[in-house]
Formats: structure tokens, C-alpha cells, sequence
């Protein structure tokens, strides 16, 4: 391998590294404040990507027709709820995030294709759609059992996957989507072509990790979500509703992974399963970083997009296994690292 | 003087093993009140009922509205706060993000810096550390953080578990000092407290709880001198 080559696959691997690393926040991000390991993640990256490509060819996204599917299940859950605890005074507040919002995000995307809009306006509407699903999947799948243990979360998560990837089949169809580039500009660096996309990859991931340090360090909103990952009693203390962090955490991972989805669209073909590899290397990702430090993830990630890089020109067949591979020396290392968390956990 | 918290016949169960049966005591707007007794006699239970951790049965009135089947967090928001024997800070979060969060349940947010003055005011240690992380400070100022912090709330009634435990005699003097000033600001106490003579000089009216019943109330003045109390709890002779 000469250093030319070797520099196009780091680039390479950093831009890829970089998708993950989105990905791996909103994980980390969602396991810290839920304790649920979101496998759907990726499902949802690609969802995106789906959106986009329909927008751009000037069809209704199947995401319209998920979202309400979801949005009237969560409302008819959230009322029984509501009906059982007698709590019935909450029922309008609970018909307007679950209900109203949802669908109004749908009208409004369908409206605005009405009028063929550009490509920036296509990509606010694939976000906007594509963000109430992981909050409504919560209120439906998970916080009936939010005190059940991780084991049980993560399994209740792999069985979310696989139906989410039966609706992308039924909603996308079979096909694959690759959108057109958002950016057609390249330069050069030191003898080595960088493309607008590469860069634009790398700036998104740095700018959507940036604005997520601002948001937990200097709102109250983002130091109640990692309140609530610290110490959950102690958060409901102070009158932080774990249920609704849950839900801002969804939101922002959604939106985490709607972005990674949007970005590696025009550089990988994206079908209605494509999710899952993506969300499994972002999650590798996750592991080097403990689950629970953000820099951590991003750096795993991004280690993890390098690393198939190279691997996939050493082997393009061996390239999964290779960087699966990876998590072994990392949970013997992690197992060893963490030896003493039970007497942490004791105060 | 009106009622801040009334709980009458309250029994609270872990599985079927009844840990506090057919409690009821109250607390006055402006009064200290305290519950002592011995270690596993439901103090500690009490007051998680009390917060909604636990599910209870019975009457539960705070500020005249019927709390039992509210959400921790409902009670959080009508100034019913709680400082767990745990304390339960953000260990990785600054001294001054644990104070700020004590905040979070105020609709009107701008009293916040007035209130965080005043607390920085009672504890200047906390000043000092504000920057440090909640989980680098020592005991005391662990149990001071987690005072500021429920002050921080502009709790109504605040529900103290242990205050004392596992801190130094002087630390412990000043943590009773606080409490007993805090009467001035308007706030209501109810001390669930193992150092049983700490708790009754500063109080105004004492329950004494064991083995999940009250077996004697009075004003804390008169529970002071009573010899069964004296010999069981007070350590004299």
C-alpha cells in the first residue's frame, strides 16, 4: 500500500467514521438517559435517506403513512394509560404530542410538496418526518417497560429492529436510493482529492457533536437529560420527569441519526435494511467510549469508519468481520477497565 | 397556624410485608417536626411514601391537595421536596449544575439567581467548590450541596432523611444550626433522624416511631425529659 492510497482510505474511513460517530451519540445518548440500547438506530439513519430519495423524486414519502400509523397507536396507548391512572386531565396535552404534533409535521411536508420545493427545504421536511418516529416507538414499545432491566430493553430493542425493517420493506419497497451529492465541489490536499461530500460529512458531524456539548452544558434542559443519565432518583427529585427527558433524548438522537442518514445517502446506496450495519458499527463505536462518554463514541466511531475503510481494501469480504472483530479486545479491555464500577455504584 | 401536611392511617407495603402500618402524624405551616426511632422502623420509608417512591395507602393532604396518587414529580412541583439519606447528587455535574437543577421544577425562573445567592449566602463552602464536581466533596459538603439544592426548589415543606448520618460532631452541629434557621425563611421540616437528641432540640413536636407505629407523640420539649425515651434513645440513664 503506497501513502497516496493509504490517505485516501483515512480520508475515506474518517468521512464514514464520521456517519457512525452521529449515530453513536444519539446511542450513547438515548442509553444514558432511557438505559435502552436503540438497535433501531440505524433503521432510522437509512429511513432518512429513503425520505430524501422519495422527496427528490417528487413522491410522498411511506414515512407519512409510519408516522400516522404510529402517532394514532401512541395516542390510543396513552389514553388507556391516561383512563387507568385517572389521570383524564392530562388527555389534551397528551392528544397534542401525540397526536396533533405528529400529524401536523405530515401535513405539512405534504403541503409543502405541492409546491416543489428546493433541495434544502426537501431536506428540512426528510428531518422533520423522520424525527417523531423513535419518541412515538418509545411511548409505545418502551415505556410501558421502562423499569425492566437492560437485558429485557435490548431484547424488546433487537425485536423493534427487525419489525421496523418489515415496515421499510413495506413502506419503501424493495428498491435502493442513492440521492445526488449535496455539494458538487472538491479540492485538493497534499496530492489527495477531497470531495465537498467528504467534507461536508466531517463539518455536519462536527457541528451537530458541537451544538450537543452547547446544549448540555448550557441549558437547562440538556443538564436535566444528563442529570437524569447520572442519577435518575435523584433527578425525579427535583422534579425532572424521566419520561420526558426520554422523549427530548429520542428526539435529539433522531435527529443525530436523520442527519448521518441525509449525509451518507449520496455516497452508499441506501436500502430498507441498510440500517442495521449502520447502527451496529455506530453502536461498536458506542462500546469503545463505555456507552457512556460522548467523545468516547465519536472517537470509537470514527476509529471503527478508518478501520473498515482499510480493512475493506485488504479484504472487501472480510471487512465486516474484521471490524466486528474489533469488539472482542474491546470488551476484555472495557471488563478489565471497569473492575471496580460495583464499588463506584456503592456509595 | 394551618396545615402544611396531614398523613392519616398510612401503611406502606414492600411485596406483603408491611414496613409502616396505620401512621398519622401532620405538620404546621412554619414548624419543625421530627421522627426518631430506631434503625429499620420505617423513617426512611416513611418519607419515600411520603415523596411518592413509594406507593402507600391511606390519606396524604399536602397544602390541602390529595397527594397519594400524585407523580414524584407533581409533589416536587407544589414545594414538597425531599434530601434522601443518599443524598442522590449528580456526582459528575458541578456544584453549581447540582444547584441550578434544584431549580428545574420553578415555573418563574426569575427569582432563580436571588435564591442561588442566598444559597451560596448559608454556604460559602459551596461557593468556593462551585466549579469542583459534586462527587470530588466531602461529606459535609455533600450533605450541604444536597440542602442547597432542595432550598434551590423553595420547598414549602422540606423532608430531611438522616441529615447527620456519617458526619463529623462539628459538621453535625452545623448542619442542625441550618435546619433550625431554615424555620425563619418560612420553610416546614419534618427530620426523620437517627441522633435522636440533635433532632429533638431542634424541633417543635416529635414522633417516635418503631417497628413501623407510632408509640408516642408529643411537643419535643416534653419528649426530651421522658425517661423511657431517655433510656432507649437519648442515652442516659
Amino acid at each position: 500500500m503506497t501513502s497516496d492510497i493509504a490517505a485516501i482510505l483515512a480520508i475515506d474511513g474518517i468521512a464514514t467514521g464520521a456517519v457512525y460517530a452521529l449515530v453513536a451519540i444519539g446511542t450513547v445518548l438515548i442509553f444514558t438517559v432511557t438505559r435502552v440500547i436503540f438497535i433501531p438506530f440505524g433503521d432510522i439513519a437509512a429511513f432518512t435517506a429513503l425520505t430524501l430519495a422519495a422527496l427528490d423524486a417528487k413522491r410522498f414519502p411511506g414515512t407519512g403513512a409510519l408516522v400516522v400509523a404510529l402517532a394514532c397507536l401512541a395516542t390510543l396507548i396513552e389514553i388507556i394509560s391516561l383512563v387507568r391512572s385517572g389521570e383524564l386531565r392530562l388527555l389534551p396535552r397528551a392528544l397534542l404530542f401525540y397526536l396533533v404534533l405528529p400529524l401536523a409535521v405530515v401535513g405539512i411536508a405534504w403541503l409543502t410538496m405541492r409546491i416543489d420545493p428546493p433541495l434544502a427545504v426537501r431536506l428540512v421536511l426528510a428531518l422533520m418526518l423522520i424525527t417523531p418516529i423513535a419518541p412515538l416507538l418509545d411511548r409505545i414499545v418502551f415505556r410501558p417497560i421502562a423499569d425492566g432491566t437492560v437485558l429485557l430493553l435490548l431484547t424488546v430493542s433487537v425485536a423493534l429492529h427487525f419489525a421496523l425493517v418489515g415496515l421499510g420493506l413495506l413502506f419503501f419497497g424493495p428498491e435502493g436510493v442513492r440521492t445526488e451529492p449535496l455539494t458538487s465541489f472538491s479540492t485538493e490536499f497534499a496530492g489527495v482529492l477531497i470531495s465537498g461530500q467528504t467534507m461536508l460529512i466531517v463539518l455536519a458531524a462536527l457541528v451537530f457533536s458541537g451544538l450537543l456539548y452547547l446544549f448540555f452544558d448550557f441549558t437547562l434542559v440538556g443538564k436535566s437529560l444528563r442529570a437524569t443519565a447520572v442519577n435518575r432518583t435523584g433527578s425525579r427529585l427535583m422534579g425532572i420527569r424521566p419520561a420526558r427527558a426520554g422523549t427530548i433524548a429520542y428526539l435529539l438522537g433522531s435527529l443525530m441519526a436523520g442527519v448521518s442518514g441525509i449525509l451518507i445517502a449520496p455516497v452508499n446506496t441506501v436500502f430498507y435494511d441498510s440500517g442495521f450495519l449502520i447502527g451496529l458499527k455506530a453502536f461498536v463505536g458506542a462500546i469503545v467510549g463505555g456507552m457512556t462518554s460522548y467523545p468516547g463514541a465519536a472517537i470509537g466511531a470514527v476509529g471503527v469508519g478508518i478501520l473498515e475503510s482499510f480493512a475493506s481494501f485488504q479484504s472487501s469480504a472480510l471487512k465486516d468481520v474484521i471490524v466486528f472483530s474489533l469488539l472482542i479486545p474491546i470488551l476484555i479491555w472495557r471488563s478489565l477497565a471497569s473492575l471496580h464500577s460495583e464499588e463506584e455504584i456503592e456509595e | 397556624m394551618s396545615q402544611m401536611l396531614s398523613m392519616t392511617d398510612v401503611t406502606v407495603c414492600y411485596d406483603n410485608v408491611e414496613a409502616v402500618r396505620n401512621v398519622s402524624l401532620s405538620v404546621d405551616e412554619g414548624q419543625i417536626v421530627t421522627v426518631i426511632g430506631p434503625n429499620g422502623a420505617g423513617k426512611t420509608t416513611l418519607l419515600m411514601a411520603a415523596i411518592g417512591l413509594l406507593a402507600s395507602r391511606g390519606s396524604m393532604v399536602f397544602r390541602g391537595s390529595d397527594i397519594r396518587k400524585m407523580s414524584v414529580e407533581d409533589r416536587v412541583e407544589r414545594r414538597l421536596c425531599l434530601v434522601p439519606e443518599k443524598r442522590e447528587l449528580f456526582s459528575d455535574m458541578s456544584v453549581a449544575d447540582n444547584l441550578l437543577l434544584g431549580s428545574y421544577s420553578l415555573r418563574d425562573r426569575s427569582g432563580v439567581q436571588k435564591t442561588l445567592d442566598e444559597v451560596y449566602d448559608r454556604f460559602p463552602r459551596l461557593k468556593e467548590r462551585q466549579r469542583q464536581a459534586a462527587g470530588t466533596l466531602s461529606g459535609g459538603e455533600r450533605q450541604m450541596l444536597a440542602l442547597g439544592r432542595a432550598l434551590m426548589a423553595k420547598p414549602a415543606l422540606l423532608m430531611l432523611d438522616e441529615p447527620s448520618l456519617g458526619l463529623a460532631p462539628l459538621i453535625v452541629r452545623e448542619i442542625f444550626r441550618t435546619i433550625a434557621s431554615l424555620r425563619d425563611l418560612g420553610v416546614s421540616i419534618l427530620l426523620v433522624e437517627q441522633n435522636a437528641r440533635a433532632a429533638l432540640e431542634t424541633a417543635d413536636y416529635g414522633y417516635v416511631l418503631e417497628t413501623g407505629e407510632i408509640v408516642q407523640s408529643g411537643p419535643a420539649k416534653d419528649l426530651i425529659h421522658d425517661p423511657r425515651l431517655i433510656t432507649a434513645y437519648l442515652g442516659g440513664h
